[in-house]
This record gives structure tokens, sequence and C-alpha cells, in this order.
């Protein structure tokens, strides 16, 4: 009973009189100093060098002093492997010993031992421990596969362990296939390619058999293992469902956390219509708020996974506010979480209650929890727009308490609120200013300074404000410094008559006396704007803001979508995927949740498959020299170019463009071939392929080097299309395209005349479209058209004609006229001469925007057989207005996130995924007008095909 | 999964030290303990990772419990694991302390070597556990293979919390059920927030396998089986009371329960907590507190407090103490109370208000003169809630317990045979009624 003695021995030569006691006759005397041993060990001393005595006593009945002894083992084998060869009889003999705890006890060390010539030795024993007729030496055995594998893999596989390890997912005790399951996981992870855990229906039945029957734990590793799987229909993901559901009563918050991953991830393919989703969404909600009266640090878990659960869905927990609120005796972690899905939950339904308690929050002690509950006052004034006012006022409250870090937290928050509904609570200025002094941290020193620069006009001594900001200039932050530079701007502007000499005096500090390369920059900016074109800079730096948006901190979404595959997992803790946090190839397989599917059909997408993703290694994808050149060439070169043969297929382009003007007049003479007017962009199939190809990538070649010299914002261009073949118009023939460069669309028009007499004044008139196209110039043909001339006129448009929504939406009908008659002809515009030069959305307002668009409202495509790498892709697109917002590398796949405006304002946001070495991407479009998404669609198929 | 398992007594000294993976190295022990133990700051969450290692811990007096790991583990898991670790102790040592933990520290080596392998939890339970790791470690001799088959089968079996054999000359059983009622209501008797949490506890003296089925009246299996008569219906609906949630031991059979809503399972040998769960409706509150402040002057305030019970007749609270909370700036208090003591606590900032006993459908109340002193703070007192303890001998949610079955069918005696106490506490969790 006082094992604690062994813990005090620090006599000097220690070591020698343990060897003395260890080899003692005495079995007693043996067992204290093994004992002793183990406690130096723990405390860290070195005791390696008793190793020979130590596995002398190996060879022991008594059951504890051998667990002493193979405790010691695992801890020194590695570093004395000649010598733990010793104790590989003993090991083999035990694992013959009639007892199955022995033989447990014995092949569960030996697999811990990592040594080479040991492992070896293991083999046999394990083969004949995974077929042990005791439950308890195979579940042992299942585990040493694991182990082995993590020592030797090639070995494990060499020997079939494998099949067998398979073979116990059938086993009859639960407890067994719970290890087999674990270790089968475990090992697939690190061969993600293989397909080790075959899980198919038949299998997955199995699981959800022994799911009732094993340990808590087992139940964990089957629901993780379950989680992997993707259901071939939403049929089959409901019955698994259904077979989870029971777990979520479950007292082991693991187990339900675990369950509630396997839900939220086929839920995914169940179709909201069905009854049977809302009952599921029913029955997530109550468990959830359970998991909030366990001990703490499971509440912290519960409470990270929760944050991810309410972004995902937040109709889960809409009505269940009230459980976040913040007990007084709630660790500190635990209520700093709370707060933050209080903020996701509030509502204009909640937003009374909310406020009340984020007011008391701002009275307590933790100066972290106050300046977070101050802050969370300032995002819901933002979020619920009729809550603005009485936040305002709640913070206009704590400001008077005059508590140095609550007035500088509220001030920090209150600029937000400025941005967000400008000119509406300017009232409260006058309080802020009275504050100025006690303001010493940057942010809320930047933010002051902000507010004042912003509202200079209304504000009688702005000047002496910002001048007094301005003495200590050099020992403010780069925040605060570059804040008061662009404030003392705005005043000047504002105010230019009195405040000269303070502009001066800024310029000069900013440009002359700081060494900051931003400051110096944007001080230069300034004065050249403010010495060259005054009415320029006001445009510049009193522009209107954007907007900024409700939520600043939510998660990407297919950030998010990873996360949720990781619910209970560590991933899911620190909000990162786990190749953020796991070294090597272990564990960083990418996840996604299987695509919403309502029908019955299998997906084959390659990302949904459990283990088809790429493995780990091209996490950082390097451009290569091809890749780089290929970005040179797009800038002149529209056509794809990709990889190495890049110089000749250059040259062979130029020898093209030269027969470009020919080829093209050949086929003006084959009105047949090229007939229908639908044929705008080239993929159409109607176009004769071997014409129809160099055709089209020499003329547009001559469109991107005449656009690219003056601007880049060129987009593609579509080779001209007859649009009226001239048997249909007595003898007028029209082919035309549309172009977009710089910001204005035209209608590049070729008429010839095939008739016999001579045609004059021409007009063209447009029927009521889509997008209001109109002729923004009457069609000029300045001279009479005589037989057999081709006229080529480009003709602008502006979109400020009437609208009347067509079928298809971007059908345009014409109506053109000359001596002879008026004829009709009909044709579809591409839809990105509609995408407008400033369609590039900041990159929260992109989050916010895109999760405020329901899901119902977007749509996948794929863009087929397109070798880009996603710098070019990325490029061409932005050279026809698609911006990429933002881009991000999951696991050696590229995620762009693009936004684009039409000209009638309508945003359309996309997220395109590119998987190097896969000509397929994927595109998914978020719009609130979902039916332009299709014709956005065939806008990028055309943009990067050609 | 867990790489190593280490314990540190407050100072950060390394009391155990269990390594289960490679990846986990000496320097883990190292880095724990200077970045979460001796850190400066108060630790600001439980799982913190520091250069690519993850560390969990969880803290039970004065005793630090870390999990390492490098990979992305199951973090809910883990930290069940670590609970469960503790409870595994203490039910062979009792408290958790260093010097319990110093004296058994090769049975602590034991039980981690047992009840994790590679990482991976294995069976945890301590009655499983009790068979074949004991303190003396020399059982194993004495085995006859009989004993060993069994205790294998048992900790690998699909009841791994109970084994055959168990025997008692008496067959008996207790139920607790235990619940904590929370209030916040408003001065004028609104209710703001209520809900009941609740615990069954269940301490079994049963022999062999006896198969147990517990009822209550749960709203959804009453009306199950009201269903013919509505006679029956009408009757029990009233006392049916609708469960928000439940979470059951991993003994209860949870598919049973999910289709059929029935409540059945092989109990564990003596204590364990058979469910938790949470109701929110119909909540029987036993006090009620109606508060009367009036400021006279600055200098001044005259506290009432009526407090209403709302039970049987018959039965008695007890333990019932009322805390009032004074300004700060009180300098003196009178205190007239009926029942009970009353007393001005400064330090706390309250007056305190107990009563040993009180019955059913009865009221007292205390009135109390506060001297302020004036002050120049122009800030309000914020006026805290009045705070209210107590325990009730019934279950304020309205839970009853219908039946307990006992099925054995192996051994000769019958469910008449079995001795079975209920037992109801109800006590306040935070009961609060602001004033």
């Amino acid at each position: 009973m006082t094992d604690s003695k062994y813990f005090t021995t620090t006599k000097k030569g220690e070591i020698f009189e343990l060897k003395a006691e260890l080899n003692s006759d005495k079995k007693e005397k043996k067992k204290e100093a093994v004992k002793k041993v183990i406690a130096s060990m723990t405390v860290g001393k070195d005791v390696s060098a008793l190793f020979p005595d130590v596995v002398n006593c190996m060879q022991t009945d008594n059951l504890e002093l051998k667990k002493l002894v193979y405790l010691y083992l695992m801890n020194y084998a590695k570093s004395q492997p000649d010598m733990a060869i010793m104790a590989v009889n003993t090991f083999v003999k035990d694992c013959e010993d009639p007892n199955p705890l022995i033989r447990a006890l014995a092949v569960r060390t030996m697999g811990c031992i990592r040594v080479d010539k040991i492992t070896e030795y293991l083999c046999e024993p394990l083969r004949k421990c995974l077929k042990d007729e005791d439950p308890y030496v195979r579940k042992t055995a299942a585990v040493c596969v694991a182990k082995l594998h993590d020592i030797n893999a090639q070995l494990v596989e060499d020997q079939g362990f494998l099949d067998t390890l398979k073979d116990l997912i059938s086993d009859s005790n639960p407890m067994v296939v719970a290890n087999a399951v674990a270790a089968l996981s475990e090992i697939a992870e690190s061969h993600p390619s293989s397909n080790l855990l075959d899980l198919n229906p038949q299998s997955i039945n199995k699981l959800l058999t022994a799911l009732n029957e094993c340990t808590e734990w087992g139940q964990i590793f089957i629901l993780d293992c379950l989680a992997n799987y993707t259901p071939k229909d939403d049929r089959e993901a409901q019955s698994i469902c259904e077979r989870v559901t029971p777990r979520l009563s479950h007292a082991n918050s693991a187990v339900v956390l675990s369950a509630v991953k396997v839900l939220m991830k086929f839920m995914e393919m169940l179709s909201k219509d069905l009854d049977y989703y809302g009952t599921l969404l029913k029955k997530l909600a109550p468990p959830l708020v359970t998991l909030l009266s366990a001990e703490p640090e499971l509440q912290y878990v519960a409470l990270r996974n929760i944050n991810l659960i309410v972004q995902k869905r937040p109709e889960v927990l809409k009505h269940e506010m009230k459980v976040f609120f913040v007990k007084y005796n709630d660790p500190i972690y635990v209520k700093l979480e709370k707060l933050d899905i209080m903020i996701r939950l509030a509502s204009q339904a909640n937003i009374a209650q909310v406020l009340a308690e984020l007011k008391e929050y701002a009275t307590e002690v933790d100066v972290d929890f106050v300046r977070k509950a101050v802050r969370a006052i300032g995002r819901c004034a933002i979020k619920v727009e009729q809550s603005a006012e009485r936040c305002v006022s709640t913070l206009l409250d704590l400001i008077q308490t005059k508590v140095n870090y609550v007035v500088q937290e509220a001030i920090v928050v209150i600029k937000d609120i400025f941005r967000k509904y400008p000119n509406k609570y300017e009232s409260v200025i006058a309080t802020l200013c009275e504050n100025l002094d006690s303001l010493d941290e940057p942010e809320a020193r930047a933010a002051m300074i902000w507010i004042v620069g912003e509202y200079a006009e209304r504000i009688d001594n702005a000047d002496e404000l910002l001048e007094s900001f301005l003495e200590g200039f050099h020992d403010e932050s780069t925040q605060v410094q570059l804040q008061l530079l662009t404030a003392i701007v705005k005043l000047f502007l504002k105010k230019p008559t009195e405040t000269q000499e303070l502009v001066q005096q800024v310029l000069s500090l900013a440009t002359q006396d700081s060494d900051n390369p931003d400051l110096r920059d944007r001080g230069y900016i300034y004065w050249r704007l403010l010495s060259t074109d005054p009415v320029a800079a006001k445009e510049v730096v009193l522009a209107e803001k954007p907007l900024i948006s409700e939520e600043t901190d939510l998660i990407e979404p297919t950030l998010l979508d990873e996360l949720i595959c990781y619910i209970g997992t560590l991933a899911s803790v620190y909000h990162k995927p786990p190749s953020a946090f796991v070294e090597g190839g272990r564990g960083v397989v990418h996840k996604s949740l299987p695509p919403r599917t309502a029908s019955s059909e299998s997906t084959e997408s390659p990302e949904t498959a459990p283990a088809g993703a790429p493995p780990g290694e091209q996490l950082d994808t390097v451009p290569t020299q091809g890749d780089l050149l290929g970005d040179l060439l797009n800038l002149d070169l529209g056509p794809p170019v990709s990889g190495p043969p890049l110089a000749t297929s250059a040259v062979q382009m130029g020898a093209v463009d030269l027969l470009g003007g020919g080829l093209d007049s050949l086929m003006g003479d084959e009105p047949e071939g090229i007939g229908a007017p639908s044929f705008v962009a080239p993929p159409a199939a109607a176009v004769p392929a071997n014409l129809g190809a160099p055709m089209g990538s020499g003329l547009s070649d001559l469109f991107d080097l005449t656009s690219g010299v003056g601007t880049l914002s060129g987009s593609y261009v579509a080779p001209k299309a007859v649009w009226l073949p001239a048997m249909k118009a007595k003898g007028l023939e029209i082919s035309g395209t549309f172009t977009r460069q710089a910001g204005s669309i035209s209608m590049d028009l070729q008429l010839t005349n095939k008739a016999l007499q001579v045609m004059t004044d021409f007009a063209i008139q447009f029927n009521r479209n889509s997008f209001g196209l109109a002729p923004a110039a009457p069609l000029q043909v300045h001279a009479p058209l005589s037989p057999t001339q081709t006229v080529e006129i480009s003709l602008p448009l502006s979109t400020a004609g009437s609208v009347m929504k067509t079928e298809p939406l971007n059908s345009l009908q014409v109506a053109v006229k000359n001596n002879i008659d008026v004829f009709y002809f009909s044709t579809l515009y591409p839809l990105h001469i509609l995408f407008v030069e400033d369609g590039k959305m900041d990159r929260q307002v992109f989050l916010a925007t895109w999760k405020d668009i329901p899901n119902e409202n977007e749509a996948q495509f794929q863009i087929r057989d397109c070798p880009l790498n996603a710098e070019a892709v990325s490029s061409r697109l932005q050279s026809s207005s698609i911006f990429t917002v933002a881009r991000r590398n999951v696991e050696g796949q590229d995620m762009l996130y693009q936004s684009l405006k039409l000209t009638n304002g309508i945003w359309v946001l996309a997220e395109l995924r590119i998987q190097p070495g896969n000509p397929s991407f994927t595109l998914s479009l978020k719009c609130r007008a979902p039916e332009v998404s299709q014709h956005v669609y065939q806008a990028y198929e055309t943009i990067l095909k050609n | 999964m867990i790489g190593g398992l280490f314990i540190y007594n407050h100072k950060g000294e390394v009391l155990i030290s269990r390594v289960y993976r490679d990846d986990i190295g000496r320097n883990a022990v190292d880095a724990f303990r200077v970045n979460v133990i001796h850190a400066r700051q108060q630790v600001r969450s439980p799982v913190t990772n520091i250069a690519r290692t993850s560390f969990f811990h969880v803290k039970r007096s004065n005793i630090w419990l870390a999990a390492v790991t490098k990979q992305n583990v199951n973090a809910a898991m883990v930290f069940e694991f670590l609970y469960k670790m503790c409870d595994v102790m203490a039910a062979y040592f009792g408290k958790i302390s260093e010097e319990n933990i110093k004296n058994n520290f090769v049975l602590i080596y034991e039980l981690l070597d047992e009840i994790l392998d590679f990482g991976y939890p294995q069976n945890s339970e301590t009655g499983a556990l009790k068979t074949f790791i004991t303190q003396q470690g020399i059982k194993s001799q004495h085995q006859t293979k009989e004993e060993q088959s069994q205790i294998t089968s048992q900790v690998t079996g699909q009841i791994g919390w109970r084994w055959e054999g168990i025997k008692y000359r008496r067959n008996e059983l207790f139920l607790d059920v235990l619940e904590s009622v929370n209030l916040l209501m408003s001065p004028q008797g609104q209710v703001l927030s209520a809900h009941v949490s609740g615990r069954v506890v269940m301490k079994s003296y049963l022999s062999g396998m006896p198969e147990c089925k517990f009822g209550m009246n749960d709203k959804i299996v009453i009306e199950k089986q009201g269903k013919g008569t509505a006679d029956e219906t009408s009757k029990s609906g009233k006392q049916s009371i609708a469960i928000d949630d439940c979470t059951f031991h991993q003994c209860v059979r949870l598919s049973k329960f999910d289709s059929e809503r029935s409540i059945s399972f092989i109990p564990p040998d003596r204590e364990f907590e058979l469910m938790r769960y949470r109701t929110t409706k119909d909540i029987i509150l036993p006090f009620r507190v109606i508060p009367l402040v009036r400021e006279v002057g600055h200098t001044k305030l005259e506290v009432k407090v009526v407090i209403k019970s709302n039970f049987k007749p018959s039965l008695l609270a007890q333990k019932i103490e009322v805390r009032i909370p004074t300004p700060l700036n009180t300098s003196g208090v009178q205190v007239i109370c009926m029942k009970g003591k009353a007393k001005y606590k400064a330090s706390e900032n309250a007056i305190v208000w107990k009563i040993k006993r009180m019955a059913g459908m009865k009221e007292s109340q205390i009135s109390a003169e506060i001297e302020l002193l004036p002050t120049n703070d122009k800030k309000k007192w914020a006026r805290p809630p009045i705070s209210m303890n107590f325990e009730v001998p019934f279950a304020p949610s309205g839970l009853k317990v219908r039946y307990l079955k006992v099925f054995e069918p192996k051994l000769n005696y019958s469910d008449h045979d079995v001795i079975k106490w209920v037992r109801y506490i109800g006590r306040s969790g935070i009961y609060e009624t602001r004033c």
C-alpha cells in the first residue's frame, strides 16, 4: 500500500543498489526493485543501464511483476535492441499460455516493442492469436495488427494480416468487431487509395448490428467508421439514419456526437421535402442541448461543434437560445463559446432577450469575456437592423461606466455600426469624443480617428482632435498612423481652407520621417492625388464605401462542409482541417459531404468516393515553368495553351492568323454548314470541327491582340456566325458576334450584299429582351452597299432598353431594315458580355452572401476536358470579368471562389473546384436569380474552352 | 488515437507517464508542464496545441490528467475517457490525490495497460476490471480455467458491466429520483425560465443476470397505452409528464427505447446512474417568492419578502435558505422574521434567512429595513435577484416511477421476491426571483 516510497530514493549509487536487488533470490525483493525502477522511469530518470537485470525478472509466474517488466521493456527496448531479443522467447512462450489473459498480454506487449527483430518473431504468434478461440485474445490481436502496421506496413501486407483483419469484421463478438474496425480505419487512413474498408450495404449492416451490442468505445469506433461511408442513394441513407438515431440517447457524449456526425452527413442526401428529414431535424436538437449539462471540458467540445452545426443548419437550434445563456460559474472557455453561438442564433424574435443578457455580461469580471460581450452587442446591431438603435444606446450606457477596456471596445464596434448604417447615429459622436483621452489601444484609437475623419464636417473641432493625435505620430502603431493619415486627408477634402497646414504636416511625417513602406506609399499616393487632381482625390478618398457584411467570422462554405465531416474530432474543436495540425500523410484525406441527390441514381463524381480523394502529397502545388509560361502567353493569346508544347503551338497559331480572314470569307459562302442562327459559341456542335476550330482560334487571337494592347478587359469574343442567311433576306447576309471591351458592349456585324442591286438605308431595332439590350447608336453604313461587297460595322449597345423576360433567357430578336425590305432574325448572346468590370465582391461580403442565398438556388455543373490550371483559369476568367475573390488549396484541390455581376445588378457567386491532373472541373453557382445559372455555366464553358 | 497519458501533481511533477504511440516523445511531458501547468495566465481551453501536439486535460483537485496526441482524434471520446479513468481510479482507491496515486502507481499502470490499447479505449467498466486486476496481482495463479475464460468473456461480452455468479441472500433494489429545479421569475411572478434536470440512480443487490424493465409516467408511453380506453387517457393524461430529452447508461437497450420507448436493461451490480433527463413543461415550483422593495429616500430601503410553499400539506420541505442581496453601501440592517433565523452577512452583501422545515401550503415572511450610507456613486444598485435553496421529498417535474420489473429466468426468485425502494428528492438548482 505504500508504493509512494519508491518515488523518494534519490541516493547516489542507486543504480548499483538496484542492480543488486534485481538479482536477489527473494521474489519480494525483486518485485520491490522493479517497482523502484519503474518509479524512476516515470519521473524521467534514465534506468536503461539495468536492462539485462530487469529482463531477467521476466520469467515469473507473478502477473504483476510480469506486467511491470513488460512496461520497462516497452520503454527501453528501442534503445537496446540487441538485448531486447533476450525477451523474445518468453513472449513466444507466453503466447501459448493456457491463460487467455497471459496470451493477450504477450501479444499486446510485443506489438509495442518497436524493434525489427522482435516484429519478425511476432508474426507467427499474432497469426495464431487472430484466430484464437478466446474473444479477449482476438480483440487484442486486432489492435496489434494496427501496431505492427505502424512499425512495418509492408510486413503486414505481405503476411496477409489485412485479410484476416477484414474477416474479423464478421466476428461473432462485438468487441472484436469494434477493434477490427478501429484498426482497419487507422490503416486505411495511411493508404487512402486502398480499398481496405470495403464498405458495402452488407458490411454496413454488420456494423449496425454490432453497434447495438458493443461497449461505448466500440460504438464510437463504428460510428466514426460509418461516417466515412457514402450511401448509394437516399433510401439507404435514411435507413442508416434510422438505425443510428437511438444512439442520440446514449450517456456517453462522444457516442452522441459521432451519431450526430453520421446524421448531419447523411442528411445531406435526403430531400428536404421528406417527412423524415423534418423528423430528423427535430431529433437533433434535444441531445445537443443535453450535451451542455456535461462536464465543462465536454461542453467546450460540444459548443465548438454546435458552432459548426448552427452555421450549416441554423434551423436545428433556432428555438434554443436560452440554453446558451452564460452561467455564473461556467469556466471562461465555455462562456466565450456560448457567447459566439448566442450571436449566431440572434434574430429579430429573440434580440431583446439577447441584448439584456449581453448587457449583464458586460459588467462581469473577466476582461476577455467583457470585451467579447461588448463586441457581441455591436454585432447584434449589424445583424438585426431593428435592434440597432437599442444596441447603440446600450453601448452608450456602457461607455458611461468609464471602465477603460469597455469604452475602447465599444468605440471599435460603434465604428462598425457607422459603416453599416451611415448617417444614422452621428448624434453619439459627441459622447465618443469625450472619451478620446482614455483610449490607449491601437484598435480603439484607429477606430476613433476613423470616426472623426469620416464625420469631419459635423465635428466642429475635428482639426484640433486630429492634431492632438499627430503630436505623437511616430510613437503610434502603424494601424493608427495609417488611419490618421487618411482621416486628415478626408478632413482636408471636406474643409480645405482651415486644414492645409495640417495635411502638409501629416504628409511629410508619413513620407519623409517614416520608414514604414506602407505608410510612405499611402502618403505619396495622397500627395500626388491632391497635387494633380483634387477632384479625383475627392472621388477616391471620399468614395462611397461598400457596406460591411453581417457576420464577419463565418467559416468558408467548403471548409464548413469539410468540418461537418469531422464532428467530434480535434478538427472540429480547432475549426481547422486536419492537415493544419496533423503531421505527415496520416489523417489528411480530404473529406466532403455527399452530394444532394434526391434520385436513386448512384453518384460517381470522384470526390464523393470515401477514399477516392487524392493523397496528401500534392498539398503544395508549385506552378511549373510551363504553367507560368502559359500564364504569360495567355495575356495575348486567347486559346488554350497548356504544358510544354507551347512554343510550337504559338507559332502554328500565328500561321492560322494569316489565314483567318480568308477562311472566314470562305465560310460565308457556305451558309448551310453554319446556318443555325443560334450558333454563338463554338462548342455548339453545329460547326464542322475541322473548319470551326482553327477559324475560332484565329479570330479570337486577332481580337485579343488588339484589345490586349490598350486594355486588359477584353472578354472572350466568339467568331462571327451567320445570323441571317442571304436566301432568307433577299440577298442580304448578316453574320455577327458580340463583344465586350472596356465596359462597353457592342455587336460586331458583317453585312454582305449577295443580291444584284445596291443596298442603302440600313436601320436596326431590337425586340425587348431579358437584359434590356438596345442599340446605343443608329446603324451607320456610310456608303451604299454594292453587290458582292462586304462591310464590317461595330454597333455599340446599351442595357438601357426596356426589359422583358425572353425564353431562352439570352435570346435576342432583331429587325434589320434596308431599302428592300425589313428582315427579322433571332440570335443568342453569350451571357459574359453582360459581366460588368466591377463584379469583384469583397471577401467577407462574398462569404455572407454565399451563406445567405438558399441552397435551393445552388446549381452544380461539370466543365469537362479543360486542361488549364488554376492560375490560368483565374486569369482567363478575369479578362472576361469573372473575378476570383479567394483561392484555397484543399488537399491538392484548388478551390476558386469567384464573383461576377450582371449589368442589371444581379450577382452570381461561383465556386470552381479544380483537381490537378483532372481536366473536369466542378462549378457550383449560387445566385438569387437561379435561372441565369445555366447561362453563366455556358459562359464559363465558352471562356475556358476558347 | 491517444498517443500518451500523463498524470501530474500540482507542481507539474510527473506521477504517471504512459506512452502508447511512437510519435509522442518524452519532451511532450515537459511541453505540457511548461505551457499549461506553469503558464502564467489562466488556462483558456481544455485543449491545447503545442508544436503540432494536442493536449487534453482535466483537473481533479490538485491533480492534472493529460492525454496527448498528434492525430485528429475524436476529442469528445478523449474527454469521456479521461473522466472514465478518474471514475475507475476512484473506484479502486478512493479520492484522486497525489498520495493515493503514488501509493497505487503500479496498479494505475496495470489499469492503463488494460483500458487503453494503442490509444484505443477498451472495456473500462470497473465491475469487469475488478475481476482480474486486483491490487494483490497474484490472483492469476489460483484461477481455474473456467474462471479465466469467464473473465475474458465478460470483459469482451455484450454485458461488460456485469458478470455471472453474483449472489445475494436478499434481492433488493433502491431507486433514487434526484431532481434539481431551476427557475428565473420576474418580480410580478411571471416565470421567465424554468427547467428540471433529473437523474435516476439505481442501487441493485440482485442475484444472477436479472433482466429489468423500468417504467415511469412518460407522456408518450401513457398516451400509447391509453389509446384503447379513452377514459383512462384523460385520467392519466394529467399525471404524465413530457420529457424533453433523456440519456441512458450503456446497459439500456437504446434501439428498444427508440422503437417502443421501453427502458429495459441488465443492471450493473451496486450503484449506477440509470438515466438523466430534462423537462421544461408543467413543473411544480415548490416555492414562490414575492419580493417587495421600497426605496425610502436615498438612505433607506424597506424590503419585505414572502415565501409560499406550494405542495401537499403533508410533505415537509427542508434546508430552506433565502438569500436577499443588499446594496454595497449598506450600513445597517434590522430584520424581523416570523419563522426561522435571519442574519445580515456584510461580507456576502446579503440577508440570509434560514428555515429548517416548512410544510406545504404555508407561507412565511420577512421584513427588513436597510440603512444606506450616502454615496456619490451615480450608478444605481443593480438589484441582483433573490435566490433560494431547499430540499423537498417529491419530484418537481412530476415524474413518477410506475414499476421496475425484475426477471431472472435461471434463478428461482421472481419479481415479487425483490424488495424495492423508491425515493424522490427535489433540490433547488438556480432558483431565482428578480426584485
